[in-house]
């Protein structure tokens, strides 16, 4: 891992995409990494498209912007790459991991001309089939820890757990799932 | 020992005041202020804190509640933003008028119009001459421990205090902290024990009368040297705070300034950033430096000149416009800080970040790059400018 | 130590005045005799009085005692003389006239 990991997440409003952002600072804390986890919002409501930042550091990063030059980018909803610049600033030795059923070399002429890694996770049929319901952030968050490895991908599933016993101390019934849901996203994230 | 945890700004300001467990929590939401309420309903209901929370039907109501809950002779604190600061605008005179120490969490957020969630310093800017102590964070740590402080000094300066932070730069981002324990923060802040209130019932006291002309004058007078008076206790209280936790503050931070032949003066969050920007230049033998301003109200002018007597150029940065047409609020009290100085650095002032625009290690070096070339070519050239807005080309675009 | 109210005046200097202008004690409103700024005064003819005790509440200074039940003559170290009592009194019982008559 570099000194510095920056990573921009792209979702829409409701779909968890800060949630993830914030859970993946959370990981990242767990093995004594520096961590920033924050949203960039619009227009407060659900389906506008959303931005989140992730700063994973070996030391403290005191640097307080939004994230021009990721490593990674994560699509959480694909319809995304036909309005946004995903790959804007996208760092050509780092990747983007897409929420899609497709294979990423089909996805790839939407990039505008990115020729770095495309990764792709099926987070939807993962989700209906581990949590009942269209939660795309957990498999998405996997997928790019399974990726990027700014968390060693073991260590990240022990410390998930902790982090949604911490989170779901109100709900402890979704814990199992959403587990499910981190171990499959990591096996079947796929790369072209 | 401290507890190494990773807590957003708003929720740092929360675990704070659940620490504090002040007696009163007047409540009223608006983005991005919002979560602290929310947490701290949920943590006095969780308990062992037993703040009485008062839901109350505006942002008037809310200041209104804590002032009488101080005057009553118990702690009250509150959390707002933007429209919700200036909602509060006539009881925040009132209360320091008073003199009662309210301490109010402010999230700094744009003052609407046009209307804008995001961040900015023109809510608290504009309450800045209200006779309030106000102290400035950089992140969420220092969000955390500036409340931690807020309340003795505003109880020993018998003056309301705001500890404000950069709405969602700070307060939506999750980042590392250090916290403190329970029992330690509790010894540290202690009890309030005002000498009079309300309902003692030796000494029934009456507050915020009416004053005639003979009598207002000298309670204002006494507000100013209040103020004045605020600075020793701000720091005394920061030297506690460095000697039981370990962290040091004061009413301005200088960073890298030794030798520094340019510098920023700035606040809040953008600190930070500006900080990698010097750590940047000066591994290429640039001398540059930054002030950040923490404390506000009162203005630290002594500690502004005595940083920035040495520098060549100097370039405030202004979160806020003040429409005053030569300057924002920091750049007026700046450069008039630095008038006694025998020698003058030159200044430039820059306006920049209004309702969230985002500022970038970049941006900040263009700011560095126009103190170099005042520095080389000893001219101020333009001294009141913006930063990151769109600009028509000269060909007329 | 309590503080005396009266010992702050229109002399005092803002080094010695309370802090934010607190009014130590309770009830200080009795030791301002504004009875002194009355021009008209109320008079009080107990023989028509029915002790209806409308005049109490409306009395704006509260300066109309009531004792066991039954209102005595004004408090005119308060009463402003402002009238208020003999206009809503339906018995004719309260009438005005000049200070000092």
């Amino acid at each position: 891992m570099k000194e510095m990991t920056e990573i921009r997440w792209h979702g829409r409003g409701g779909q968890g995409a800060k949630t993830a952002c914030l859970l993946l600072a959370d990981a990242a804390f767990a093995s004594g990494l520096y961590v920033q986890g924050f949203p960039e919002y619009g227009p407060e409501r659900m389906g506008a498209p959303i931005t989140a930042y992730n700063r994973i550091s070996k030391t403290p990063c005191t640097i307080h912007s939004n994230i021009y030059t990721p490593d990674y980018v994560v699509v959480v909803d694909e319809s995304l790459l036909h309005t946004v610049d995903v790959t804007a600033g996208l760092n050509e030795q780092g990747g983007i991991i897409i929420n899609s059923h497709k294979a990423p070399q089909q996805l790839r002429p939407l990039l505008r001309g990115y020729r770095g890694p495309v990764y792709t996770v099926d987070a939807r049929r993962i989700s209906e089939e581990c949590l009942g319901k269209y939660f795309p952030n957990t498999p998405m968050l996997a997928a790019v820890v399974q990726v990027s490895r700014v968390v060693d991908p073991a260590e990240f599933v022990v410390n998930m757990e902790g982090s949604y016993r911490h989170k779901f101390a109100h709900k402890p019934q979704v814990i199992q799932g959403n587990m499910q849901a981190l171990t499959t996203a990591m096996e079947e994230v796929s790369r072209a | 020992m401290s507890i190494r945890n990773r807590l957003s700004g708003n929720e740092a300001v929360a675990w704070a005041m659940r620490q504090i467990n002040p007696d009163v929590f007047a409540a009223f939401p608006i983005t991005p202020s919002t979560e602290i309420p929310q947490y701290l309903a949920q943590f006095a209901a969780d308990g062992p804190g037993d703040p009485e929370f008062v839901t109350v039907e505006s942002e008037h109501s809310a200041m209104s509640t804590c002032l009488g809950a101080q005057a009553a002779g118990a702690r009250a604190v509150t959390a707002t933003s933007s429209a919700g600061l200036a909602y509060m605008y006539e009881m925040l005179y009132v209360t320091a008028s008073a003199r009662q120490p309210v301490t109010l969490a402010v999230v700094n957020r744009a003052l609407t119009g046009p209307i804008n969630i995001n961040n900015d310093h023109s809510d608290s800017m504009g309450a800045r001459d209200a006779g309030w102590i106000q102290v400035y964070a950089e992140n969420n740590q220092e969000a955390y421990d500036n409340f931690l402080q807020a309340m003795r000094i505003g109880e020993k300066a018998r003056l309301p205090i705001m500890t404000c932070q950069d709405g969602f730069i700070t307060s939506h981002a999750v980042e590392n902290i250090l916290l403190e324990e329970d029992e330690a923060v509790k010894a540290f802040v202690g009890e309030y024990e005002p000498e009079n209130y309300l309902l003692k019932k030796e000494n029934p006291l009456a507050v915020g009368p009416y004053d005639t002309c003979p009598f207002y004058m000298e309670h204002k007078v006494q507000q100013a040297h209040a103020m004045l008076a605020a600075r020793d206790i701000i720091l005394e209280v920061a030297a506690d705070f460095e000697k039981t936790f370990g962290r040091k503050y004061g009413m301005l931070e200088e960073y890298r300034m030794e030798d520094a032949e340019a510098a920023l003066v700035l606040i809040g969050s953008t600190a930070g950033t500006a900080k990698a920007c010097v750590d940047r230049l000066r591994q290429r033998g640039r001398k540059v430096g930054l002030v950040k301003v923490r404390v506000f109200r009162p203005f630290p002018a002594r500690e502004l000149a005595q940083a920035l007597g040495h520098c060549g150029a100097v370039a405030v940065l202004d979160k806020s416009e003040g429409f005053s047409g030569c300057g924002g609020p920091l750049f007026a009290e700046t450069r008039s800080a630095c008038y006694d100085l025998p020698q003058r650095p030159r200044l430039i002032n820059v306006v920049y970040g209004l309702g969230g625009r985002d500022c970038a290690v970049e941006d900040i070096e263009t700011v560095y790059n126009r103190l170099q070339r005042i520095l080389e070519t000893g001219q101020t050239g333009e001294l009141y400018t913006h930063m990151g807005q769109r600009e028509a080309t000269d060909d007329g675009v | 130590m309590i503080r005396d109210p009266l010992t702050i005046t229109e002399q005092t200097p803002w080094q010695e005045m309370t802090t934010g202008g607190e009014i130590p004690q309770g009830g200080t409103a009795r030791i301002i005799k504004t009875g002194e700024w009355r021009s008209d005064v109320p008079r009080w003819d107990s023989g028509k009085c029915k002790q209806c005790l409308l005049c109490t509440p409306f009395c704006p200074d509260a300066s109309i005692p009531v004792l066991e039940g039954k209102r005595q003559d004004f408090d005119f170290d308060h009463c402003k003389g402002c009238g208020i009592c003999a206009k809503v009194c339906p018995f004719g019982a309260i009438h005005m006239e000049k200070e000092g008559l």
